[in-house]
Formats: structure tokens, C-alpha cells, sequence
């Protein structure tokens, strides 16, 4: 059965709890804080489901390293960026939903970044997930990328996988790899300019024709009723 | 079930560096074949471009990006229920599979739990998904080594299956029928003992192939020993599926880490081979066939009955949070990393494919291969193109 | 053939001419529809061509005029002439080739003395056939396909000679007709009833004759020239249209001839026992009874073709080399002492 959980907020629950109900997930993180120290910035843990470490650009290759080699987290599942800034393009729906919701092309869109699990401090993030096979644990690792220097130290060494992972997050969101045996386009042309997941570049579709939601259905020919589409 | 011995191992890589002597004596020029990316062995518009010395590859590099569709951009305009219509398109042979992993990490967000009876059948359908999906790979992989009749028998054998989906969903490749909080709707009448009859011709499907394919004695010389993946190398790339399986790895996510789905409820085997090669990748593939078979039978005699839809409201606002599901698809395991900001459409959603894992090993796998093994190699690892590029 | 030789030459050769090309078109056509279009759609669960005709059977016309009137299409940096000769000379090998098989005891092209040492020489010239087509493609695909074609082509005639060796030694003769009469005439144990066909004591012979006309037609499991999963059509891939049809023709008409080779050095030809060798009726007969064997061995030909998969390269040329030649050269010494000891 799938896991809820639970109502009381993981912040909220006295550290002895959280032990009694996670040994597993807390010694991974109390390991881990050891072994990075201040390198290891915020974490998130979720009882019997996830857990979430944010950590510094200096200590990411040495996060990779003691996770594959000391912690015996030897899958490397993914690996990709955030964006966290929001877009200024708003959500180009012109659907009678938002519009109600309060949500139209012209209500102020706000421009703070608001940061997800584990916190972060700067517009872009970097975040990869490993896995432990054996012990059927696994963690996301998040980075703070700064805006003016958008490079991170590869993972590739450590391991193999983090190739194309990589360089999709290259292209993708322009932030560079140390370390990286061939950064290039993975699914762009090569002279592609821009780097479409950010969230200034827009979805050309839309700001093209914007959605229209809600529609009201033509009659069918000789047809009675006349139904309301339906967008959900 | 026998590993291929030491001796063959040693004969084919000692064949192989021969060949690459031979060709760095005679100082031979290498020849760049482009594989694609309108060939029949690629499914789909998958482009390798080959760096040859006769007829070994000096190097191997998958270019990809021609199907890319952008569904990560697209997600962040989309609602829930929109977003499920997309991502029935990511891996379109295992149809109703693409939905689940990206239901259930909304689900988790919303701390909504599907009733029972639509778990359950979603499990159904989960299962049928990879029984169709895997059918075309048994009758596709003969394929590629040239037998052309098995993958007319792979295609007569899953319009059962896919029948089947159609009368629950709508739709045989595209069911778009999860919704967050249950299913669309509820099963047919009738749809019980047909699924149990349609089960019964997969399986016996399934012997037909290992007659045909597996006993070949060209088949077996075409595939033993061919692309052989250790299992560490095979974890650091994130291979997933029976891939990882097939290098001995005991790891299937519906066993240690059921989020949704009602696995741990059934009585199943998690099959892997200790050789790592095409053949080992077929053979588990095979057996997960016939297993998947056997438990949808269980879950069908099973079956509780109730609602298939939670209370949930008609406008979906997911609260704000990360969340992360990964399932055992048919390719692998697909995850989908799900950012929410309490709004009614995702903020981001990562997708993790399996095929993307799968293949990004190529380039390491293919170094020093014969031509013909490309094929074989790419058929037995598996892929498909939506799920690559997404 | 059967009016006396006192007709005029023109009256001949137009005979020969015609009948030449009966014997290959009408057969390659007979065995395109009963095999590729009927037998293999039936093993895969299906019907086939069922529209053009009854039951499909005018498909084979509608396909020649759908190639006919196609555009002509020579690939920009191909050598025009030997792209374009290429199909000839597939074709004309087979031609050459078919004029050695006897239909009957007077229905025969040529009657020598060297008959089937002729047609094994003939059939070799198709291996530069397909490799003009592999390199004139000028095509990296055509080229690794010819390469393919010409290493297995070539190394496969060895066993495909060896084996005929023995039927050789038995039948103390080349000439095709003199076979055919040896089998006819020959017995088995003193049972006369069936004359000796040489499938019985050259067995061996007769596997590894198939098995190498497998390859010499390239058809799977033998068909890495081809390999349409890897090489879309290997040699064949820059051609469409008439030159197309052309190698297709020379296909299944070269796997009917083979066949027919085959049919009189193991099955006795036109021979059907029960029936004189020397009567007249067996000129008529003679043929219909060569085809019919050759429809049996060709859809040996074509149900493995359609059910296994390929070998690659080397393992292919390891098959031929370390297996067919040694098994083929014993078979040839046992084949000589038991001749000489009986």
C-alpha cells in the first residue's frame, strides 16, 4: 500500500521519533553529515520515504565520492537542474479556471524565488539522485549554483553515468562541468542558441496562441444538447 | 540456463583484438558509417555514428535529439490531468506504465490514497502494459538477428493484450485513464475471463518463442558472450530493467519499494542471469513475460471491489513539495521528480526514462564490436525512441 | 531439341533462346508466388497477396509492371556503367547456368561432356556481379555488403564443389545426362524398382549441397550481404526500379536452378521411376517432373530462410572452412574406397 505521510510535519516530530522511525535514512544522514560537515548545508528527511541533502559547490565531488565509495551508493539514477525563478511569462492559460482563480495575464507575477525542500539561496539549482541497491535507500543531492559563475565540478569520474546527464543540463540550462569529457548538445542541433528550460525562455507555442482552457463545444450537426468542454 | 564458458568468452575477445592488430599493421583508414537515423534495426530515429576498421567499431556515439519533443517545457504550462495525456506519449508500447510513476508522486504530494479496487487495477494494467510491451520485444529481437517470422507472431499474440486494454480504456496505446485519486472508470463486464483467456495466449506466445528463438542453436551463437555488461559498470550508468537484471543484480523496484502499486500483496519471482549478455537480457525478459502473466491471473481472482475514484476535488491544486516516485516499467525504471509550488500546474517535472540510462552505456559497450552486433546489442538492450528523447 | 538436329541453326538457338528463358522466368515467377508470397505468409499467420488475381497469383505481373515504370535512378557519384551492368551479370550467370540442367533424355540445351564441372564454373561469376554492384553503388552500405558477399560467395563454392564430387565419383560421369541416367538405371542392393537415387548414398553430400546453395544464394541464415536489419539490402540497397527487379528475378530464379541442380545430381532429375528413361513420353513429362522436384527442394530453401536467424560474418566463414570442407573432402574418400572396394 502506499506510504502516507504522516500528518504531523517532519520539523515538528522530536529527533527521537524520527530515529524510531527511520534508522536507516537518519544514519545515512548523520554519516554523511560527519564525513561533509559544513559542507552538508540543510537536508530533508521523510520518514520511511526520502531524503534530501543540500550541499556546497566546494564539497559536491566529495559528496559523489564518499556516497559511491563509502556509502556503497554505487546507481547513479539522475541528474538535473531547477529553476527556480518564476516565469515571467506567467502560465499563458487563458482558461476560464485561472481567470476565476485570480490568475489572468494581468495580475502581477512575482518575481522572488521561492526555494523547495532542503532550501537553496540561489536562482539555479543543481540536483541528483543515487541510489543504494542493496539496502533499497536513496538520496537527492541539490547544489546551489551562483548566477555569475555557472559551473559545477563534473561527476563523471565517480560515475559514468553522469555523461549525458550532464550534458543535457548543459544545454538545457547553460550551466558548464568541470571535469566533463565532452560537453556538448545531446538533443539540440549544435548551433542552438539559448538554453530552453530556463524559465525566461519561452514556450514558443504559447506565446504564439495562448491555451484557450475551458471551451464551449460546437454543436454536433441535428445535435440537442450542447455540452461544456471539459479541460480536466 | 548456462553461462557462456570462459573458453568462448576468451576466443571472441581474442578475435576481436586480432582484428584491431590486423588493422593497425596494415595501417587501414577507419570508414564513419552513420547508422541511422532512418534505418530498420533503430527503433525509431535513433543515429549512431560508427567509427569502422573493417568491420570493427573503433567507436561508437549515439546521437539523439531527433524525436526530442521537449516534455519537461511542456509540463510547466499543462495541469495534472493534461500532463497525463503527455506522458502516455514517452514510452508508447508500455502505454498505461508512463502514467503511473507521475500519478502516484502527485498522489504522494496531495496525501491522497487511491481506493483499493483501483489499485489493484492499476496494477492490472501496469502488468498488461509490460506483457504488450515485452511481446514486441521477444518477436523484435528475432528480428534483428534476421529471423523475420517471430515478430509476426509477436504482433498477432499482443492484439490480445492490447484488446484488452482497449475495452477498459479506450485506447491501445494511448490509455490516458489514471487520474490522481483513482482511475477514470471501472472495468467492463466480461472483462475478467477475457483477460484470463488473452494471458493464457501469451503464454503459450511465450513457448512458441523459446522454441523458436531461445533453442536456436543460431540465435544462442548470435547472442552468447555478445555485449557483455559487468554489473558494476552496469550500476554506475544507471541501467535499470532487465538489463541490470541480466547482470546479476537482484534489484526490481516493484519488490523493494511498492509506492502505490500492490505488488508486495501478489506471490512472484524476481528473475535475473548471471552472464550479463544479449542472450541473458533476452532470457529475463522472457521469464518476466511469463511471470507478469501468472500475476495478473492472481490479481484478477483478487480483485476487491469498492469505488476506483477517491474523493478528490474537480479542480486539482497540488499542495507545494518535492516528491519522487520510480516504477518498474516495461524498459526500466522510469521516476518522475515532481516540483510543485500549490499551484494547478507542476512547477517542474524531471523526468527520469530508462532508455535514457540504458543507452548512455553504449558508447562504452560498443568499442571493438562487430557491425552485426550493433544490432544485436542495441535489440537486446531495448529502447525506445520516446523514451530517449523524451 | 526434340525436332532433328536438321532444322536450321536460327530455328535452334530462337528455340533455345525461348525455352532458356521459359525455364528461368517462368520458374523464378512459380516460385516467387508459391514461396515468398503463399508459403512464407502462411507461416506467419497471414494470407498474403490476395487481391491481384484469384487468390493473389497475377501479384508477380502487377509487381514487374509497378518496377517497369519507375524512374531511373543512378546514385550521383556512381560509376554509371558498372552500376549499371551489375544486374546483368548476376543474371546472365544464371542464364549460363540453367542451359546445363536436362529436362528430359532429348529436352537437354547442351549436352557436354563436362556438364556440371561447366555449371559450377558459370555460377562463380556472380560473385563479381555482386561485387560490381556493392562497389559501383558508391555507398557505404552496398560496399559492406559486397565485401560481405564476395568473402561468403567464395568461400562457400569450395563445399558446394566437394560435394558434387562425390556424385561425381559414383556416377563415373560430368555429363548431366549421364547422371541422370545412372541413377536412372542404377540399383539399389539389386532392387531396380526406384533406381538409385544418389541422395541415399551421398547423404552427406546432399546436407552439404544444400547447405552451401543456402549460402550461394545469400538467403538467411546465410544472408549478411543482405542483413536488412543492419544494411536495408546490403548490395542491393542503390537500385530500384527494373535493375531491382532484375536482382530479384536472378534471386529466386538462381535458387530455382540451383534447386534443379540439385534435383538431378541427388534426386534423379527427370527421372520418376516406373517410366523408361528412354521413352519419348519423358521429354514431356521429363520436365514437369524436374520442376516438381524443384519446387520441393526450393521450399526446403525458403522455410529455412524464413525461419532462422543470421550468422555473422565469421561465424559463417567458420562454418564453411572448419566444418562443410573437412566433412566434404571425408565424404569424397569414403565416397572413392567404397567405389573402388564395391
Amino acid at each position: 500500500m502506499s506510504r502516507l505521510s504522516s500528518t504531523d510535519t517532519p520539523e515538528e516530530t522530536t529527533d527521537a521519533a524520527e530515529a524510531a522511525l527511520d534508522g536507516p535514512r537518519n544514519e545515512l544522514l548523520a554519516r554523511l553529515a560527519s564525513q561533509l560537515g559544513d559542507g552538508l548545508v540543510e537536508s530533508h528527511l521523510v520518514p520511511g520515504d526520502d531524503l534530501w541533502i543540500r550541499v556546497t559547490r566546494e564539497s559536491w565531488a566529495e559528496a559523489a565520492g564518499y556516497l559511491n565509495t563509502g556509502l556503497g551508493f554505487q546507481y547513479f539514477n539522475f541528474l538535473s537542474a531547477i529553476d527556480w525563478m518564476p516565469s515571467p511569462f506567467g502560465r499563458d492559460m487563458d482558461s476560464q479556471v485561472d481567470i476565476t482563480l485570480g490568475h489572468d495575464e494581468s495580475s502581477e507575477i512575482d518575481a522572488s524565488l521561492e526555494h523547495g525542500v532542503a532550501g537553496g539561496e540561489t536562482r539555479f539549482q543543481v540536483f541528483a539522485r543515487v541510489n543504494d541497491i542493496v539496502n533499497g535507500l536513496g538520496v537527492t543531492v541539490k547544489v546551489d549554483i551562483p548566477d555569475d559563475d555557472l559551473s559545477l565540478v563534473s561527476w563523471t569520474s565517480v560515475y559514468a553515468g553522469a555523461n549525458w546527464h550532464e550534458r543535457e543540463c548543459w544545454e538545457m540550462y547553460g550551466i558548464s562541468f568541470d571535469g566533463h569529457p565532452g560537453l556538448r548538445n545531446i538533443y539540440l542541433p549544435s548551433g542552438f542558441e539559448g538554453n530552453p528550460l530556463r524559465k525566461d525562455y519561452p514556450l514558443l507555442a504559447r506565446r504564439l496562441k495562448p491555451w484557450p482552457g475551458i471551451v464551449d463545444v460546437e454543436q454536433m450537426p441535428g445535435g440537442d444538447e450542447e455540452e461544456s468542454g471539459d479541460d480536466s | 540456463m548456462t553461462a557462456i564458458s570462459d573458453r568462448d568468452q576468451l576466443s571472441y575477445i581474442a578475435a576481436q583484438a586480432a582484428d584491431a592488430r590486423v588493422n593497425v599493421e596494415l595501417e587501414t583508414e577507419g570508414m564513419t558509417l552513420n547508422i541511422g537515423p532512418q534505418h530498420p534495426a533503430t527503433h525509431g530515429t535513433l543515429r549512431i555514428v560508427a567509427k569502422l576498421d573493417g568491420e570493427q567499431v573503433i567507436a561508437a556515439d549515439p546521437v539523439m535529439g531527433y524525436m526530442h519533443r521537449g516534455y519537461e517545457k511542456l509540463t510547466e504550462v499543462r495541469t495534472y490531468p493534461q500532463v497525463t495525456t503527455l506522458i502516455n506519449r514517452i514510452d508508447w508500447v508500455g502505454s498505461f506504465a508512463n502514467e503511473v510513476p507521475f500519478i502516484l508522486a502527485a498522489e504522494k504530494l496531495m496525501e491522497v490514497e487511491a481506493p483499493p479496487r483501483a489499485q489493484w487495477i492499476r496494477t492490472i494494467l501496469f502488468e498488461m502494459s509490460r506483457i504488450a510491451n515485452i511481446s514486441l520485444f521477444l518477436g523484435d529481437m528475432g528480428l534483428q538477428v534476421g529471423a523475420v517470422t517471430p515478430a509476426f507472431f509477436a504482433f498477432r499474440d499482443r492484439e490480445h493484450v492490447l484488446n484488452q486494454i482497449e475495452a477498459v480504456t479506450g485506447g491501445r496505446f494511448h490509455p490516458n485513464f489514471d487520474r490522481i485519486g483513482g482511475l477514470k472508470d471501472d472495468l467492463p463486464a466480461g472483462w475478467i475471463t477475457e483477460t484470463k483467456r488473452a494471458m493464457k495466449k501469451i503464454r503459450s506466445f511465450c513457448d512458441e518463442i523459446e522454441g523458436l528463438l531461445q533453442g536456436n542453436e543460431i540465435f544462442e551463437a548470435r547472442t552468447r558472450g555478445i555485449g557483455v555488461i559487468p554489473a558494476d559498470i552496469g550500476l554506475g550508468y544507471g541501467l535499470s530493467g532487465a538489463n541490470i537484471r541480466a547482470s546479476g543484480v537482484d534489484w526490481d523496484t516493484r519488490r523493494d519499494n511498492p509506492c502505490g502499486l500492490v505488488h508486495d500483496e501478489l506471490d512472484w519471482k524476481v528473475w535475473t542471469h548471471v552472464d550479463g549478455d544479449s542472450f541473458a537480457r533476452f532470457w529475463v525478459r522472457l521469464q518476466e513475460v511469463r511471470e507478469s502473466t501468472k500475476m495478473v491471473d492472481q490479481l484478477l481472482d483478487g480483485l476487491p471491489g469498492g469505488p476506483v475514484m477517491a474523493k478528490v476535488p474537480r479542480i486539482i491544486k497540488v499542495p507545494a513539495g518535492e516528491a519522487y516516485v520510480e516504477t518498474e516499467n516495461p524498459l526500466g525504471v522510469m521516476g518522475y521528480y515532481i516540483v510543485s509550488k500549490g499551484d494547478l500546474v507542476p512547477y517542474r517535472v524531471k523526468i527520469r526514462s530508462a532508455s535514457f540510462n540504458n543507452i548512455s552505456i553504449t558508447p562504452w559497450l560498443l568499442k571493438g564490436v562487430y557491425v552485426p552486433d550493433i544490432v544485436t546489442i542495441l535489440g537486446s538492450l531495448y529502447f525506445i525512441l520516446g523514451d530517449i528523447d523524451r | 531439341m526434340i525436332a532433328a538436329i536438321t532444322d536450321p541453326w536460327w530455328f535452334q538457338t530462337t528455340l533455345r533462346v525461348v525455352g532458356g528463358l521459359a525455364a528461368v522466368l517462368l520458374v523464378a515467377g512459380t516460385l516467387v508466388y508459391l514461396h515468398l508470397f503463399k508459403m512464407v505468409s502462411f507461416m506467419q499467420s497471414r494470407l498474403g497477396p490476395m487481391e491481384a488475381g484469384p487468390f493473389g497469383s497475377l501479384q508477380l505481373l502487377a509487381e514487374v509492371g509497378k518496377f517497369i515504370q519507375k524512374e531511373d535512378i543512378f546514385p550521383r557519384k556512381a560509376d554509371r556503367f558498372v552500376f549499371a551492368a551489375a544486374p546483368f551479370v548476376v543474371l546472365m550467370s544464371t542464364f549460363l547456368l540453367v542451359v546445363v540442367v536436362p529436362g528430359g533424355p532429348d529436352a537437354w540445351f547442351v549436352d557436354s561432356e563436362i556438364g556440371i564441372y561447366l555449371g559450377m564454373a558459370v555460377s562463380s561469376v556472380s560473385v563479381i556481379g555482386i561485387l560490381m554492384a556493392g562497389w559501383g553503388s558508391a555507398s557505404k552500405y552496398s560496399l559492406l555488403g559486397g565485401l560481405r558477399a564476395t568473402g561468403q560467395l567464395i568461400a562457400y563454392e569450395l563445399p558446394l564443389i566437394l560435394a558434387v564430387l562425390g556424385v561425381v565419383i559414383q556416377a563415373e560421369t560430368m555429363n548431366m545426362q549421364g547422371i541422370v541416367l545412372a541413377q536412372a538405371e542404377g540399383e539399389i542392393f539389386g532392387w531396380g524398382a526406384i533406381g538409385n537415387p544418389y541422395i541415399l548414398t551421398q547423404g552427406v553430400a546432399f546436407l552439404i549441397f544444400l547447405i552451401a546453395m543456402q549460402a550461394e544464394l545469400t538467403q538467411t541464415p546465410f544472408d549478411m550481404p543482405i542483413a536488412e536489419s543492419e544494411l536495408v539490402t546490403g548490395y542491393m540497397t542503390e537500385y530500384s526500379g527494373m535493375r531491382f527487379l532484375l536482382f530479384f528475378i536472378g534471386e529466386f530464379a538462381t535458387a530455382g536452378v540451383f534447386s534443379a541442380i540439385a534435383a538431378v545430381l541427388f534426386l534423379g532429375g527427370w527421372y520418376i521411376p516406373g517410366i523408361d528413361p528412354a521413352n519419348n513420353i519423358m521429354n514431356v513429362l521429363g520436365p514437369i517432373v524436374l520442376i516438381t522436384k524443384v519446387v520441393v527442394l526450393t521450399f526446403i530453401v525458403f522455410w529455412v530462410r524464413f525461419t532462422f536467424p543470421r550468422f555473422r560474418e565469421d561465424q559463417l566463414q567458420k562454418l564453411a572452412w572448419k566444418v562443410l570442407i573437412p566433412i566434404a573432402l571425408a565424404n569424397i574418400v569414403v565416397t572413392g574406397v567404397l567405389k573402388v572396394a564395391f
